[in-house]
């Protein structure tokens, strides 16, 4: 995007300081939505990079896992839906490297952080998909919990964010549907169909709670997000509205959600569920184990090995100006 | 995989241009901005753009432009730009109340 | 929930286009396949099966994450017609989709050996792409007009979408033959490694005889082939390969497979052989 050039006239840095902090506490206090040329707190900018390019990163790692079972789906039509909805995550993952670029990040340079290391993704992929059943489960509980946090980001008061989250969040409305029916296929079929989808509730039931983050009480970046609109819940709030729907839908499948603390509580008008895991969750957050090498692994081997296309791309694109908008032979 | 950590650090690799999406949903209504993509060349992004954008039937048309061909107004921290179009009510119909229930008007 | 008119740019829509579920309605109201249009919808639909199998490989590990999208909605769309056409070759003999592309073994498969090549590198697909869209276009051009109104159908739907197929195939060759050096090389290796399975796709048998009217008789779609496919070599800086043909042992579209096959069937069919019966 061309910046005007108003070089030539003396500005007082301050005085501009000043007026955008101003302007950006006016919009977040009206609820509106700060856009990508406003004035920012450094603090705003770097948290939003952070956030978005996180889940971008989720994204594109999270597709693995389910990557791996589109060559093995025992049906046709299931082949096409988790080809569909892998494909989407590839989809979902550019929208928030878009949006995140705004912020004036380029998108090489979010990839370098994922590629080296430097940046997180959701723990929840380093956990291995070993069967078909987890491709029901990482359906229903993954990108249910996904979806909760995602609604309302919705209406962050980061604009370019928000209009992913919309996009996304249209799209993912059939992820979550898809696994839910995949465990309802097997926890109606045969009975070892029935102990899979059970054994891959039992795995992925807890580590899909924590993708909510840590308790409100241990969480550092919460208040100021929450302060400047970008969070709309505490991470306590949406854990407990997933648990809160989850509930009836296992019912549904007649399967049972591992967790022996888990009961109607009638003077809440909630359920309880028992404590997690979390010394377990950062374990894996930070990377411990054998799968986060195999994901790394994997997106570094596809970028190198994809260098040389992108350098022929660009180097036939310095040749050839001609734009063809027609497909070719039609 | 040392190998491949060198070359992800390989001087050339750079972003491939970045391009903004327009999308016509439906015939009679215009293109609405839907995001960014990256590509080589505009014949690409054109693709791309369809690819990424349209795989629910979203578009009937679809535009891409350079991002840097762009130019946008300035941020509006002061108001400058859009302050004049404020407080003009006697531009908008609902302005006039005299003629309020005579017919067609 | 409700995202009601926010952006019109994220509408979205099913679309009008023929779906596997309508064709199976379709057939349960009486139209169903003779044997010689099972085999023939067979051979087709094994082709876009292994295809569509081939490339989903890609999703998560193209050159670029446009790409991953790309090869994906290629993907899906093999798939959709391998479904259409599995679902009404089964019509003649009461056979589902599943049980035709899981309970079939290698020998029963009639795919081609194009389709079977492994991904290799980026080069490799596009070249392995290059060739069969640009014959898959002809193919359901032709078909389109078909005597028999169900391939006629999924002729119909196919060719819009191969159509595009080819356009892909096609602006990644420029890019690969007409880019650096190394990708010039790559992708004129590329095209000489899938070349000698061509001479399989344009060969008559008996069942082309037996279906005139119906079937599209594949010697008739070389001509064009040849002429398209040496003009975008040409324009991609690219030779045609001059390499001998491979022999096809055993005849024609026979069980006779690449020794790719097995493999590709072992992993796609190991989940559903191990539960017979199951519904998923």
């Amino acid at each position: 995007m061309t910046v005007t050039d108003s070089s030539q006239i003396p500005v007082d840095r301050a005085e501009i300081e000043r007026a955008g902090q101003e302007h950006f506490d006016r919009i977040v206090a009206a609820d509106s939505r700060i856009e990508p040329r406003d004035w920012m707190p450094e603090g705003y900018r770097k948290t939003l990079t952070r956030q978005i390019s996180q889940h971008a990163h989720s994204e594109i790692i999270g597709m693995q896992p389910e990557a791996n079972w589109i060559t093995r789906a025992p049906s046709l039509k299931r082949k096409a839906i988790l080809m569909a909805k892998v494909q989407d995550e590839a989809g979902h993952g550019l929208y928030l490297y878009s949006a995140a670029e705004t912020l004036g990040t380029p998108r090489r340079e979010l990839n370098q952080q994922l590629l080296h290391g430097r940046a997180k993704y959701s723990s929840i992929f380093n956990y291995p998909a070993r069967t078909w059943a987890d491709m029901g489960a990482i359906g229903w509980l993954v990108d249910g919990a996904a979806i909760a946090n995602q609604v309302p980001l919705c209406r962050c008061s980061y604009g370019p964010y928000g209009r992913a989250m919309v996009r996304v969040c249209k799209e993912e409305s059939f992820h979550q549907r898809q696994g839910w029916e995949i465990l309802h296929a097997l926890s109606h079929g045969t009975p070892a169909q029935k102990q899979m989808a059970q054994d891959a509730v039992d795995r992925l039931y807890a580590p899909a709670l924590m993708m909510f983050g840590p308790p409100d009480s241990d969480s550092s970046n919460s208040d100021q997000s929450m302060a400047w609109n970008i969070k709309r819940f505490s991470n306590d709030e949406l854990r407990q509205r997933f648990v809160d729907m989850i509930v009836p839908q296992a019912e549904a499948l007649g399967l049972t959600l591992p967790d022996p603390d888990l009961k109607w509580n009638e003077e809440r008008g909630h359920y309880d569920f028992g404590p997690l895991d979390w010394d377990e969750f950062w374990r894996v957050v930070k990377g411990g184990g054998p799968l986060n090498a195999q994901r790394m692994q994997r997106r570094r081997e596809a970028h190198a090995e994809g260098a040389w296309v992108r350098e022929a791309a660009e180097a036939y694109a310095a040749k050839h100006t001609t734009t063809t908008t027609a497909l070719i032979g039609d | 995989m040392t190998s491949s950590q060198q070359d992800t650090t390989r001087a050339t690799d750079a972003d491939w241009p970045l391009w903004e999406v327009f999308i016509r949903s439906n015939r009679g209504l215009s293109h609405v901005h839907a995001g960014s993509l990256h590509a080589p060349d505009a014949t690409m992004a054109l693709r791309n753009a369809r690819d990424l954008y349209t795989r629910r039937n979203e578009g009937t048309s679809v535009w891409v432009v350079p991002s840097e061909a762009i130019t946008a107004s300035d941020p509006d921290a002061k108001g400058g730009y859009f302050e004049s179009g404020q407080g003009k009510s006697y531009r908008h119909a609902t302005y006039y109340k005299t003629s309020e229930g005579v017919p067609h008007l | 929930m409700s995202f009601a008119t926010i952006d019109s740019a994220t509408k979205q829509s099913a679309g009008t286009a023929i779906t596997a579920e309508e064709i199976a309605e379709g057939l349960h109201e009486g139209h169903t396949a003779s044997p010689d249009v099972a085999r023939y919808a067979l051979t087709l639909g094994d082709d876009a099966l292994i295809l569509a199998q081939r490339l989903g490989w890609w999703i998560s590990r193209a050159p670029e994450m446009e790409e991953d999208i790309a090869l994906g909605n290629i993907a899906l769309d093999l798939l959709g017609h391998a479904r259409f056409l599995l679902t009404y070759a089964g019509s003649a003999d009461g056979r589902t989709e599943d049980d035709l592309a899981y309970f079939r073994t290698e020998e029963e498969f009639r795919s081609c050996r194009l389709v079977e090549q492994p991904n290799g590198d980026f080069a490799h697909t596009i070249a392995r792409q290059l060739l069969f869209s640009q014959y898959a276009y002809l193919l359901y051009r032709e078909l389109a007009g078909s005597a028999d109104s169900v391939l006629g159908a999924i002729a119909d739907k196919a060719l819009k979408e191969v159509a595009y197929h080819r356009d892909h195939a096609t602006q990644w060759t420029l890019r690969l033959g007409d880019g650096t050096e190394e990708s010039h090389r790559r992708m004129q290796e590329a095209i000489e490694h899938v070349w000698p399975y061509l001479e399989e796709l344009f060969t008559d048998e008996d069942l082309h005889d037996r279906l005139e009217g119906i079937a599209v008789r594949p010697s008739s779609l070389r001509a064009e082939f040849d002429a398209h496919v040496a003009d975008v070599l040409a324009a991609a800086t690219l030779e045609v390969p001059q390499v001998p043909q491979a022999m096809a042992y055993g005849g024609v579209r026979s069980g006779a497979a690449s020794e790719h096959r097995g493999f590709i069937l072992a992993e796609m069919q190991s989940l559903a052989v191990r539960h017979p019966g199951a519904t998923w």
